[in-house]
């Protein structure tokens, strides 16, 4: 029987990762989404699924536990916010380069440095270009519900194995700190020993018995074999493009401009589109649901059709780059952003996409 | 070799041989470099205790970055100084196996001295081997936390300044403070008597992971003779000379 309940986003990434049989989450406090690690510990849930959970020194600490939990082949997970994912990225980048699978949240606050812990979409380029150093991406999901917040924990695993890649949740404050109606998943058990050498056999960590050693390493000192295995991450990169790139539309057949967005401004531009409609401006929203692989094929098709587009991002303007990356070079594509914190209204979103698109054409 | 030599080598006159754990690959050390040495005894004990099927080990950035290639058993290649997180995820996940982390100074004194605190607080069920040569040897000889002082380096040239530099860092007496710690020694593998001495340490130090007794740090006082611009055997007298002065060895937490 699907449990329904009202709860907080960051609630229900704890409560889907007990229930998807997650094996372990390491974490440290930071605004706004220490309610993860919170709900985890009050839920206790190593009496009930054996799932460990361990509040680390730091978040450098907590993505290196997550290292050594993944290369062991178990569902490991983490999550921050901002400053604390600008501290993981070392890490991110040792996970992909040895090609571990894990979940990492950031329920995104507003920066540079310290800046505030209310909501922002400014982690768009620390999440999508592979914040750390080295050719390497992360795999990103961005939630614009509660229940999305519930379903990307199990989705994230999945794609992350499938991958053998780290995945990223990139939600922000608001979705992190509302409360909505969500769906809970059923639960699934935690995966056997049996499981593991079924699936990961070949590559995770469970001692070297009747079989050559396994070693978790991105070292490879030889620049030409080097070469090699990044060709090979390219190529893997490649396939995500091709099947896992992930969007919605709205109210998009009819539309004249749309609006780019994803997350909470997603959410706020559907509003905007009711405000467009009414005021007989015929306009659509198109939400990457995947920021990497961004969405490509789908967002050029509608470029051949429409008038143009508007970037719609709590951030100076950084998804936007992806869209005119995309998009067909004669249609116009404009960006409307507040950031630091500062969450757009609906209103505001409408007045800049008659400004600076229909008016300026 | 001559053919009297060759009939000799047999079966039943073989005193000596080389544990299975190790590969048979070439090692990268250089002559006198202790890290050889320490690998050869962590090898030999997780076979003779016969664990090393339940073994995995964590290697650090550092000379012995490529450990696994030369011990045969499971291995994490950790970022620099934080294999104790990474040993921390994998025990945490796999409470049954012999989990131990190989480090040298730069990387669990220097930049990873918040990790291995935290482990050793945490009192993880671990095991830390610590190869302390007073330098950085992999990146060409620069100053360790370790160094001593007026020790000469490629970044202290006119010899380590404490106004400049800070003091040798006795970190592993710092853990020994630290309630999560139950075994802390430190050791040496100059001499045959000290090798067997490092040798029962560090299976003593396995055998704790099964007694469940927090976490068992094992620092061995070794040489860079390339580092320290020495004859392998010049580098073990002035380790002997000016090392153990400040880095005495013996136990010093044992519950
Ligand atoms: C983040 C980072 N900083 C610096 C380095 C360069 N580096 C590689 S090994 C090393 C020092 C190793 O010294 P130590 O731990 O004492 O090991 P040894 O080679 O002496 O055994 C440094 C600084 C690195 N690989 N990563
Ligand atoms: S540089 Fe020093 S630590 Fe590295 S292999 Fe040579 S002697 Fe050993
Ligand atoms: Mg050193």
């Amino acid at each position: 029987m699907a449990e329904i309940k009202l709860m907080k986003g960051n609630e229900v990434i704890a409560e889907a990762a007990i229930r998807c049989g997650c094996d372990g989450y390491f974490g440290y406090p930071i605004t706004p989404q220490s309610e993860v690690m919170e709900t985890l510990m009050a839920r206790e849930p190593w009496k009930e699924t054996g799932m460990v959970v361990l509040q680390a020194e730091s978040e450098i600490a907590a993505i290196n536990m997550v290292y050594g939990a993944a290369a062991c082949g178990k569902r490991a997970m983490t999550s921050s916010s901002s400053p604390g994912i600008s501290l993981k990225q070392e890490g991110l980048t040792y996970l992909a380069g040895a090609e571990l699978p894990c979940l990492v949240v950031d329920v995104v606050r507003g920066g540079p440095g310290l800046g505030t812990i209310q909501p922002a979409q400014s982690d768009y380029f620390q999440a999508t270009r592979g914040g750390g150093h080295g050719d390497y991406h992360l795999l990103v999901l961005a939630p614009a519900s509660v229940q999305e917040m519930n379903d990307f924990v199990s989705l994230g695993f999945d794609l992350a194995f499938k991958y053998r890649n780290p995945v990223m949740i990139l939600a922000d404050g608001v979705i992190g700190q509302m409360m909505e109606k969500v769906q809970l998943a059923d639960y699934s058990p935690r995966w056997t020993d049996d499981d593991i050498e079924r699936i990961s056999g070949k590559w995770a960590l469970t001692g070297k018995k009747g079989r050559d050693r396994h070693v978790a390493t991105s070292l490879e000192l030889d620049s030409y074999k080097q070469e090699i295995f990044n060709h090979k991450l390219q190529a893997k990169y490649r396939l995500m493009q091709e099947n896992d790139a992930r969007h919605e539309e709205l109210h998009c057949e009819d539309a004249e401009y749309i609006f780019v967005a994803y997350g909470s401004s997603a959410r706020i531009c559907q509003k905007s589109i009711q405000l467009c409609r009414e005021q007989g401006i015929k306009a659509g929203l198109f939400r990457p649901v995947t920021l990497y692989p961004f969405p490509r094929v789908p967002l050029r098709a509608l470029s051949r059709r429409v008038k143009g587009f508007m970037a719609v991002e709590m951030s100076a303007g950084q998804m936007v780059e992806d869209v005119r990356l995309t998009v067909d070079a004669n249609v116009p594509v404009e960006h409307f952003g507040r950031y630091g914190g500062v969450i757009p209204t609906p209103d505001e979103i409408v007045e800049a996409l008659k400004k600076q698109i229909i008016s300026a054409s | 070799m001559t053919v009297e030599t060759i009939d000799i080598i047999r079966e039943e006159n073989l005193v000596y041989r080389k544990t299975p754990a190790l590969t048979d690959n070439v090692m990268h050390y250089c002559p006198g470099c202790s890290h050889g040495v320490v690998h050869k005894l962590v090898a030999e004990v997780i076979e003779e205790t016969g664990i090393r099927e339940q073994t995995i080990g964590v290697s650090p950035v550092g000379c012995s970055v490529l450990a696994y290639n030369y011990l045969d058993i499971d291995w994490a290649e950790a970022a620099h100084g934080r294999a104790p997180a990474v040993a921390t995820g994998i025990s945490r996940l796999h409470p049954e196996k012999y989990v131990f982390t190989y480090q040298g100074d730069g990387d669990l004194a220097s930049i990873g001295t918040a990790e291995v605190m935290h482990a050793c607080n945490r009192g993880e069920n671990i095991v830390i081997i610590f190869v302390n040569n007073a330098i950085y040897g992999m990146t060409g000889g620069q100053m360790a936390p370790t160094t001593l002082v007026g020790q000469v380096t490629s970044t202290t040239p006119y010899g380590r300044d404490v106004k400049l530099n800070g003091f040798p860092m006795k970190i592993t007496e710092l853990l020994a403070q630290l309630d999560g710690t139950g075994f802390v020694t430190r050791q040496a593998v100059h001499t045959p008597l000290a090798i067997r001495k490092a040798k029962n340490a560090i299976r003593k130090a396995f055998e704790n992971t099964k007694k469940d007794k927090g976490t068992s740090f094992i620092e061995i006082v070794g040489t860079c003779s390339s580092g320290w611009k020495m004859t392998p055997v010049d580098a073990n007298r002035w380790m002997v000379e000016n090392m153990f002065p400040k880095y005495p060895l013996g136990d010093i937490k044992d519950i």
